[in-house]
């Protein structure tokens, strides 16, 4: 167990729901859930995951944390925003799954492998380098994850759909080398360290 | 007539030898017709997208929209920030509103701004590229250049997810918008209006990370199309655009069907019904041919 979700155990006990109120981003919405259920029948991954919106929230109210936080399904949002939309009572459900998955991942409980995680971490780090996403640096980090072999044979699967691109002009080898940045992309990084070092402190991560 | 000037922000895939790189181009000649004066945003970083949550916290989050928001507002004072990508708008605009809303995260966003020379008071906001068509020009604005109605053509409007949701063009439906079928119509093309896929999931970032549930969204918003006798999809939305036509071989090759929808721009059209080349409309960056509209641009 990582130390940031020991410590979080320690602080919070058996009330996950205040965890979750005070922790994830706009968690203090969990306890509005009034189980009506439009929510799951709204996702269009749906019938693939095993806690919709709902449950996740009922069960965050019985204090199922590892089950949460570990559960694969607050990785499926496709950020759709039907359920938003279509809540009576105008939960901001989107961002609350977001914030478990994030919260999730911060702690270093969610689900190892989980392929959306590993996306979004690659993706992170892509645009952080240089202020912009490097579209095909992105890519061949999706692909090559798994390893060299696995890389291989995921760039062979897919390469019918990248010649059409780069005979498009939409996807551009020279990319490799250098590609889009942000002029100030020193700046940005350090915006975006401070950005982090305050919410650490915020949630109490950090003395 | 004087042009309406505009702090434009095109986002990454919109960039040269990006995904949605024949975009730009395809609001040239557009924009040129309405009078709408687009000024790009010195320097604009990425807003993150729907997938940076997983890495990114809410703050950071924050802090890489707001970086643009203070940018327009030092540069380009009085000016909108408008984005042609959905992710990008709605990141934008939820970042001007929960700023706006809550003010110990101005603070803190302010806090780190500072890092990067910046400031951001408040005053800017987010619109969609859409919405200064609809609300800036108008309907009946948009008809007055058409010089090459589109004519026989049948097209389903793909309205898909983020330009329709959390907040959507004002006084549209969230589950039947209509704008689109709307400018279809103006172009002189007829809109493919029992259209149910028109705001179903393409899948969008999990069309990377899980592909075959994205393929599954991809094959009804097609098959749907085909359904309905359209020639071929529009969309305002860049991943929309690249998901649904991308992935059309892949499904081919899994499933034996036989799809090849064209899945082109609203701009694409436009350009071309304002006498637009091809080229112009950037449809040399179509994968799939969209040959009715390409026999227009060319006659």
């Amino acid at each position: 167990m990582s130390e940031l979700n020991q410590k979080a155990v320690a602080k919070y006990q058996n009330n996950f729901l205040k965890e979750v109120e005070e922790r994830v981003e706009d968690g203090e919405w969990v306890s509005m859930c009034m189980q009506c259920g439009v929510c799951a029948g709204s996702c269009p991954l749906g019938p693939h995951w095993e806690h919709s919106p709902q449950k996740i929230f009922r069960m965050i109210m019985a204090g199922k944390r590892d089950e949460v936080l570990t559960s694969d399904s607050v990785w499926m949002c496709t950020s759709c925003y039907s359920c938003i939309v279509r809540c009576p009572r105008k939960l901001p459900i989107t961002h609350i799954m977001h914030g478990i998955a994030h919260y999730a991942h911060r702690l270093g409980v969610a689900p190892k492998g989980q392929p959306t995680r590993e996306l979004a971490s690659v993706f992170w780090k892509n645009l952080v380098k240089t202020g912009r996403v490097n579209e095909l640096k992105f890519s061949l980090a999706v692909y090559f994850k798994d390893g060299f072999s696995q890389g291989i044979k995921n760039l062979l699967g897919m390469q019918g759909i990248a010649l059409g691109l780069v005979k498009a002009k939409r996807l551009n080898p020279m990319e490799i080398i250098g590609g889009h940045k942000c002029k100030d992309v020193g700046g940005i990084q350090k915006m975006l360290a401070k950005a982090k070092e305050i919410e650490d402190r915020r949630q109490g991560y950090t003395s | 007539m004087a042009k309406k000037n505009y702090a434009f922000y095109p986002g990454c895939s919109s960039q040269k030898g990006a995904s949605a790189s024949n975009f730009v181009p395809s609001i040239g000649v557009m924009c040129d017709k309405l009078d709408i004066q687009l000024n790009e945003i010195p320097d604009w970083n990425c807003c993150s997208a729907s997938i940076g949550y997983g890495e990114g916290g809410q703050l950071s989050r924050l802090v890489l929209n707001a970086r643009n928001l203070a940018l327009v507002e030092q540069n380009m004072p009085g000016q909108d920030l408008v984005s042609g990508c959905p992710a990008c708008w709605l990141a934008t605009r939820e970042t001007a509103e929960k700023l706006s809303e809550v003010d110990s995260l101005m603070a803190d966003t302010n806090e780190a701004l500072k890092e990067a020379g910046l400031n951001f008071k408040g005053t800017v906001k987010a619109r969609h590229l859409v919405e200064v068509l609809i609300e800036d020009v108008g309907f009946d604005a948009m008809k007055a250049p058409v010089v090459k109605p589109l004519e026989g053509m049948k097209i389903a409007g793909y309205v898909g997810c983020q330009t329709n949701r959390p907040f959507g063009i004002a006084g549209e439906s969230f589950e039947n918008p209509q704008y689109l079928d709307k400018m279809i119509e103006t172009v002189g093309a007829e809109a493919a209006t029992g259209y149910e896929q028109k705001i179903t999931c393409c899948g969008g970032a999990l069309a990377f990370s899980e592909p075959e549930k994205s393929q599954k969204q991809i094959r009804d918003i097609v098959e749907s199309a085909y359904d309905h006798g359209a020639d071929m999809i529009v969309t305002p939305c860049q991943l929309c655009q690249a998901n649904v036509e991308i992935y059309q071989s892949e499904i081919n090759k899994k499933k034996g069907t036989k799809l090849a929808m064209p899945v082109v721009y609203y701009s694409q059209l436009m350009t071309v019904a304002y006498g637009g080349n091809a080229k112009q409309a950037g449809l040399d960056g179509n994968i799939l041919r969209p040959q009715k509209l390409l026999d227009i641009a060319t006659k």
